[in-house]
């Protein structure tokens, strides 16, 4: 959002040509770093966020004042464990933490960009990412790991530099955004274009916020990170704070209350105009379409290990779809390992407190980390 | 055991690669990866076992024999192994001729059926065979195609599949199998490993 956030921050002075076409030049990207670089510089590791994440990974998040979003996973003594790693996370291009986005003011005219921003792409948030590297001068990185939009980033990222990273962990994702899932973006898309104070995307000029469409974008996106049974578990038909119906439009069940909350507390931290460029960079995203519709050959030239994971009741990015980068990887003899992980949380396993995922995860990074550096690659 | 993984570590050369089909917890493969050569991969269907193998840094993906072979180029393999589980596949042929096609050379290990301790147990006792190598019960043994030593080098001949070395182990003994033993080592053999090639 457009606060004054103590964050992070460089401006990339090399030009950025973006896939619309575009270029742009002297842009912030903000980001968080966790745990030391050591003197070989060989245990870094950098972090891809989702959709609506940022680069506050873990600890405290200054904005929100919450744990991090991927607190389960990096932390002292955590599968990565920040006590070995050197850990980076950028703010993605076209967000709302600091890094260059619609809500960046424009010096010229002293308004935000709003939706005069770009349209950008996977491929163009893995390139800004990638001169945050060359700034902070790692050669090579030991590993690249993201779920979800930031598994997208890991693949786009290993295919545009096959040399920078040892090892990459997507997880959760896909090679190439599938009907359902644009069709979802869409949905939120239109939630907010939809609310009247969107004002084409110059809200900010009008001091107003289409809060009412961004949490309808939220609430909806929201079931698509859940299980089925996962909510019929948590929630089934309990109601919320009554002891029967009221025969009204109030929140009556606790499903309802807890995604209104969720849509609540999402506009807080989130802009909406992000949420629409963001949302379409995943829809564009196809990586088998970069490479004349094979995928196999945005890997071709990568000597990267590669560890994909999914899980069961994930219905956004189901196994299949994880499946088919193991093939294509696979199908060039590529070092690739996978595992389907049991749970009931869908989409978000990858967020919450999955044991057999934590624990898999963990020993993983740390094993290969030692076999890699006992083998001095 | 032990004995069965350093005979499948002498059949394949040095700095190879391998792929150990149904791997299991990944021992046979730690045990190659710390003997022969770093360039192993594995695929097993029990995902606690993928997540064990993942655990250790060996690299594993989750999957089964039978369909999932086919994502790997002809040829990509110096060696396929399959170690005591060609028994359990729905469809043991095919199995054979997916690994035939994926590795250069293929080693099936086998539990062999016609040993004679197995023999006996259903002569005498009229039950279907338990013994330390065939642990199960007739109701939920995972093992679909039980074969012998003999039932393995008769199908290879019969589907023009060349065998480079056939060996037979009885507890820690090690022996060769050729034609002219094959009915011995097929009675007195709980183990025979055979390095094969289409």
């Amino acid at each position: 959002m457009n606060k004054n956030i103590d964050t992070k921050k460089i401006i990339i002075s090399n030009p950025l040509k973006l896939d619309c076409g575009k270029e742009i030049n002297s842009f912030p990207i903000a980001y968080e770093t966790y745990g030391e670089l050591n003197s070989e510089k060989s245990n870094a590791i950098l972090v891809f966020h989702a959709l609506t994440g940022d680069q506050y990974v873990s600890g405290k998040n200054p904005i929100t004042n919450k744990d991090g979003w991927w607190s389960y996973v990096v932390g002292k003594n955590k599968p990565i464990d920040t006590n070995k790693f050197f850990v980076i996370c950028a703010n993605v291009i076209g967000g709302c933490m600091g890094s260059y986005g619609p809500s960046t003011i424009n010096e010229s005219t002293g308004k935000q960009i709003g939706t005069d921003f770009p349209i950008i792409t996977i491929n163009d948030m893995v390139n800004a990412q990638y001169e945050l590297i060359k700034y902070l001068e790692i050669e090579k990185l030991f590993a690249v790991v993201g779920g979800s939009m930031g598994g997208m980033q890991v693949l786009q990222f290993v295919s545009n530099f096959p040399d920078k990273a040892k090892l990459a962990i997507p997880i959760a994702c896909t090679s190439s955004h599938s009907a359902q899932n644009i069709a979802f973006n869409e949905l939120g898309r239109q939630a907010i274009m939809a609310d009247s104070k969107w004002e084409n995307g110059f809200y900010s000029n009008y001091k107003l916020n289409p809060d009412k469409g961004l949490a309808v974008a939220r609430m909806a996106a929201h079931i698509t990170y859940l299980s089925e049974k996962g909510l019929q578990e948590k929630f089934g038909r309990k109601l919320q704070d009554r002891d029967s119906l009221r025969y009204g439009f109030e929140a009556d069940f606790q499903i309802e209350s807890y995604l209104r909350y969720q849509g609540s507390v999402f506009v807080d931290r989130f802009d909406a105009n992000s949420y629409l460029y963001i949302t379409r960079a995943m829809d564009y995203f196809d990586l088998s379409k970069q490479h004349k519709g094979n995928l196999s050959d945005a890997f071709k030239k990568t000597k990267t290990k590669f560890f994909v994971i999914s899980f069961t009741s994930d219905w956004l990015y189901p196994t299949s779809e994880n499946r088919e980068i193991v093939m294509a990887l696979n199908s060039i003899g590529a070092d690739v390992g996978f595992v389907e992980i049991e749970s009931d949380k869908g989409h978000d396993s990858f967020l919450l407190d999955v044991p057999s995922f934590l624990k898999t995860l963990g020993d993983y990074i740390n094993s290969t980390y030692k076999v890699i550096n006992e083998r001095r690659i | 055991m032990k004995e069965e993984f350093n005979i499948i570590s002498n059949l394949i050369e040095e700095n190879t690669r391998v792929l150990d089909v149904g791997c299991g917890n990944g021992d046979l493969m730690k045990f190659l990866q710390e003997n022969k050569t770093k360039d192993i991969r594995g695929l097993e269907i029990s995902k606690e076992k993928v997540q064990n193998c993942l655990s250790k840094g060996l690299t594993v993906i989750e999957g089964n024999a039978e369909s999932d072979l086919k994502q790997f180029p002809k040829s990509s393999f110096d060696y396929v192994i399959l170690s005591q589980t060609l028994q359990a596949f729905l469809n043991p042929e095919l199995v054979i001729n997916e690994l035939l096609k994926v590795g250069k050379k293929v080693i099936v290990t086998i539990p062999n059926f016609g040993y004679w301790r197995v023999r006996l147990q259903l002569l005498f006792k009229g039950t279907m065979p338990v013994t330390e190598n065939l642990p199960h019960e007739w109701y939920n043994t995972p093992n679909l195609h039980m074969c012998t030593i003999k039932d393995f080098y008769n199908f290879c001949s019969s589907k023009n599949i060349k065998i480079f070395k056939s060996i037979a182990l009885k507890k820690s003994r090690i022996s060769e199998i050729n034609k002219s033993n094959l009915n011995y080592k097929n009675l007195d053999s709980h183990l025979g490993i055979f390095l094969i090639e289409s």
